[in-house]
């Protein structure tokens, strides 16, 4: 690809980016959100058309108009979200729309399918439901297909953002025997030890410009992120802590004694005091979350009392929380989080519009207030604050839903997974809000599967193992081993 | 603000005015017959005054609820049968008993509104599906409230609120529908109803999250759709003098949905526009009034009609209008080579044209 462009009104998204992809090498893609990564990759494919430039493949020129007749020419993608059909079997999956008479041949198709999983040696049968398999799994019989379908460029963009560690690993083996095979695959990431395990170059874009490209191993990965980021670099080594303003003793902000809730987390107690960083630490799967959800009331709550400053309050559903004063960013931004049609502005004004009361509507001019307020306060890149926010990108979304809590004014503020998804610049103003917030004296839950994110911003971490507290770490100490070890051993308490 | 999403039914309106005027050159006239205006258009506004009231109520329904109502027709029926009765027992018909009359069948419209609702949000029946047993059944309750008779509403205030009001040149469902459009607009401006539904139809999730509660939303939005109902009987049954539980406002969901849709609504709930509904609303009775003034033939007007719709469709869908922005650039991008000089003539060529044909 050579010197592609493309615009969308108001933002130049893609400015003369050259990209070159080798048969046979895993090609990692790096950028922050919003640096033209998705767009790049949509021009590829064809669900965008270029503006300007050349695409040749193997040296043939080429120009994709829909996203099928890239397939037809070897372009297979897979998705972040993983777009099959649940309920059908794995087989069904791997061939459903490619069938060229309307009758299907069921054993064919099943003995073509269990060939297919067995030589890449995928652990799955050909009769099964895709929703019985992992995702890891469900991830690679969607690679499957493409593979099946001749594919010579495979597109996987953040494939590896809902696998475990294992799971990775069975990801990456396959990879590398597509590899072997002589495909060319794009690799998108956030997550930098796993482009220097896999990939043999890199390209990196930074603002829908193209900031160069590189061979994986002369690049460290300390020049990686400061080519990335540009100058934000040393702003992540600035960031430091602090411990919570008020001392153990005193009366904390939020207190819950006995805390269940239908989601299946046990009884557990938490405290957290005025300006205090706190987290819940612990696998995906320990209830980290579901505590968090059960603090505001998410899920139904099934037991146990709540102290706010000392004073008992009943806290039964999300509303009664947002009234005492406490915040909520969930993990799912997509599901629980935006209200993707609606507008930036009507995104960012909701929750507080809630708390002011259904027959109390702000004016025109007082939402735009506030509107304009945040987006300037957190650097939101959008056009308009008329712009839906499902045209913005993953990180600026979430920073819409940040500013909506933050005009609600709380005192104690969970942060479920704030930076999940996004890129390490917007990741690092996030972290550095934080801290501001609890210096200005609120309170923080923050919660995060990137351990080192959580020792870099929390004072105090509560451990938690299978929908139970195992322990609690505080102090400039802590560090990611010390975490490992607590999990361990609430692990051979509980054997 | 953004006002692309009435492109679509004043274009269409447009067109109808259009393939009026071809017709006959007298499509705006008006006439003044015992003092109130009459005409095209003032038989448009006058005809439409049920369909523009259910229509409002269907687009909130759609909104919050992700659905249709298709019980409207037939609980308008049975609140003016309530009515109809409450007016028939009173020795002497005074304007109190015509307003205490409609407020009670408001009431039974809330009712219907709350058993819809409930079933839709409680406990989370599709609204098509619970409202089908109304559908099915209400012309019978309808029926029995009447007495197993087709009740004939002759007084003198009934007569007024159907046709006009002397001194008054305007037809008085006009004026109602336009009162109730008012309320409606006072309705929005002193509460949060659009973005709560509109919050809740998008993600109901979400909504919870941040406080909201789906279920009372959904509720609310049924509790209106019975109010509409309710004073869209009340018109229907003045206007024709008589309550025929079997044909008053029969099938009218259709078009009430269909109102919806043009207006530039999607019918799988979300953001709305209610201004779109009601043009929407009128679009249809004008397109109902033009195919009876091209004097086809009544047994083949459905045809037609259909036609149009699916045209209006096909026109509105997304594949088209991706279509046709993309064409749009292009001739932008033309214009960009050839400079300006040649919008200037394509306009003129336009505007001769358009002189031609008049």
């Amino acid at each position: 690809m050579k010197d592609i462009s493309k615009s969308f009104p108001g933002v130049k998204a893609l400015d003369c980016v050259d990209f070159k992809l080798r048969k046979g090498e895993i090609h990692a893609l790096m950028g922050e959100n919003g640096a033209g990564k998705s767009t790049l990759i949509k021009v590829i494919t064809g669900v965008y058309e270029k503006d300007a430039g050349f695409i040749t493949l193997q040296g043939e020129p080429i120009h994709f108009k829909t996203p099928q007749e890239a397939q037809n020419k070897g372009i297979g993608t897979v998705y972040q979200e993983i777009m099959q059909c649940p309920n059908l079997t794995v087989a069904e999956n791997m061939f459903i729309g490619r069938s060229k008479s309307l009758f299907v041949n069921w054993k064919q198709m099943n003995e073509k399918a269990a060939q297919l999983l067995e030589s890449l040696s995928i652990p799955a049968s050909p009769t099964q439901e895709l929703t019985s398999c992992s995702l890891a799994v469900q991830q690679m019989i969607a690679i499957a297909r493409t593979v099946d379908m001749d594919c010579k460029i495979l597109i996987l963009d953040e494939p590896t953002s809902s696998l475990d560690e294992f799971e990775v690993h069975k990801l990456f083996e396959l990879m590398r025997e597509l590899k072997a095979r002589g495909v060319g695959i794009i690799f998108i990431t956030h997550f930098l030890e796993q482009v220097y395990e896999i990939s043999d170059r890199i390209t990196v874009l930074r603002n829908g410009k193209l900031v160069g490209e590189y061979e994986t191993p002369s690049l460290s990965q300390f020049e990686l992120i400061a080519k990335m980021l540009g100058n934000e670099l040393e702003d992540i080594t600035k960031l430091k802590k602090h411990e919570p303003i008020v001392s153990d003793t005193s009366t904390p902000v939020y207190e819950g004694i006995g805390l269940s809730s239908a989601a299946g987390v046990r009884p557990f107690n938490f405290v957290i005091q005025k300006g205090e960083v706190n987290g819940f630490a612990g696998l995906l799967g320990s209830g980290r979350s579901e505590s968090a959800r059960a603090i505001f009331a998410a899920d139904k709550v099934t037991g146990g009392e709540v102290r706010m400053k000392g004073k008992r309050v009943k806290i039964k559903t999300p509303l009664h929380a947002i009234k005492q004063g406490i915040g909520y960013l969930p993990e799912d931004r997509k599901d629980d989080g935006i209200i993707e049609d609606l507008s930036v502005r009507d995104n960012i004004i909701l929750t507080f519009q809630v708390l002011k009361g259904f027959f109390k509507p702000f004016s025109q001019k007082q939402a735009e207030a506030f509107a304009e307020e945040y987006i300037k306060k957190l650097n939101i890149k959008t056009p308009t604050p008329s712009t839906p926010i499902r045209s913005l990108s993953g990180g600026n979304q979430q920073k819409v839903i940040l500013a909506r809590w933050l005009l609600t004014h709380p005192e104690y503020l969970i942060l479920d997974e704030p930076t999940r998804g996004i890129d390490v610049g917007t990741k690092v103003e996030i972290q550095k809000l934080v801290l501001k917030l609890a210096e200005d004296g609120m309170s923080v839950t923050f919660i995060s599967s990137e351990i080192d994110e959580m020792l870099r911003t929390c004072s105090r971490l509560i451990i938690m193992k299978d929908r139970e507290i195992v322990g609690e770490l505080r102090g400039e100490d802590l560090s990611e081993n010390d975490v490992m070890s607590v999990i361990a051993e609430g692990g051979t308490n509980n054997a | 603000m953004n006002l692309s999403h009435l492109v679509l039914p004043l274009s269409v309106m447009l067109l109808l005015v259009i393939i009026n005027l071809v017709k006959g050159a007298d499509y705006f006239r008006i006439t003044m017959v015992n003092g109130a205006f009459y005409g095209n258009i003032p038989n448009i506004l006058f005809g439409a005054s049920e369909l523009v009231i259910l229509s409002i109520g269907m687009t909130l329904v759609t909104a919050a609820s992700q659905g249709q109502d298709i019980s409207i027709g037939v609980s308008a029926t049975i609140t003016s049968a309530v009515f109809v009765q409450y007016v028939l027992q009173a020795s002497e018909v005074t304007l109190l008993t015509i307003v205490v009359g409609f407020l009670l069948s408001c009431v039974v419209g809330l009712v219907i509104g709350a058993f819809n609702g409930s079933l839709v949000a409680i406990f989370k029946v599709q609204p098509m599906v619970a409202s089908l047993i109304l559908f099915t059944g209400g012309r019978s309750i309808a029926f029995m409230i009447d007495g197993k008779l087709s009740p004939i509403l002759a007084n003198d205030i009934s007569n007024k609120i159907g046709t006009v009001i002397p001194g008054i040149p305007i037809q008085t469902p006009i004026i109602l529908t336009v009162v109730f459009i008012a309320l409606v607009a006072v309705l929005f401006k002193t509460t949060n109803l659009r973005l709560y539904v509109e919050t809740v139809g998008v993600n109901p999730n979400a909504a919870r999250l941040n406080g909201i509660n789906p279920k009372k939303i959904i509720f609310l939005t049924f509790l209106i759709m019975g109010v509409c109902t309710a004073v869209a009987g009340f018109i229907a049954v003045n206007k024709a003098g008589r309550h025929d539980s079997v044909n008053l406002l029969k099938l009218i969901m259709m078009d009430a949905i269909l109102a919806v849709a043009i207006g530039g609504n999607s019918l799988g709930g979300g953001k709305f526009s209610i201004t779109g509904s009601i043009i929407g609303a009128y679009t249809i009775e004008m397109l109902n009034r033009t195919l009876l003034r091209l004097e086809i033939e009544p047994a083949t007007i459905k045809v037609f009609k259909a036609l149009f719709i699916i045209i209006l469709m096909v026109v509105s869908s997304p594949i088209v209008r991706v279509y046709m922005r993309k064409a749009l650039n292009r001739v932008r991008d033309l214009r960009k080579l050839k400079g300006v000089g040649l919008t200037g003539t394509i306009m003129s060529t336009t505007i001769s044209a358009e002189m031609r044909d008049e």
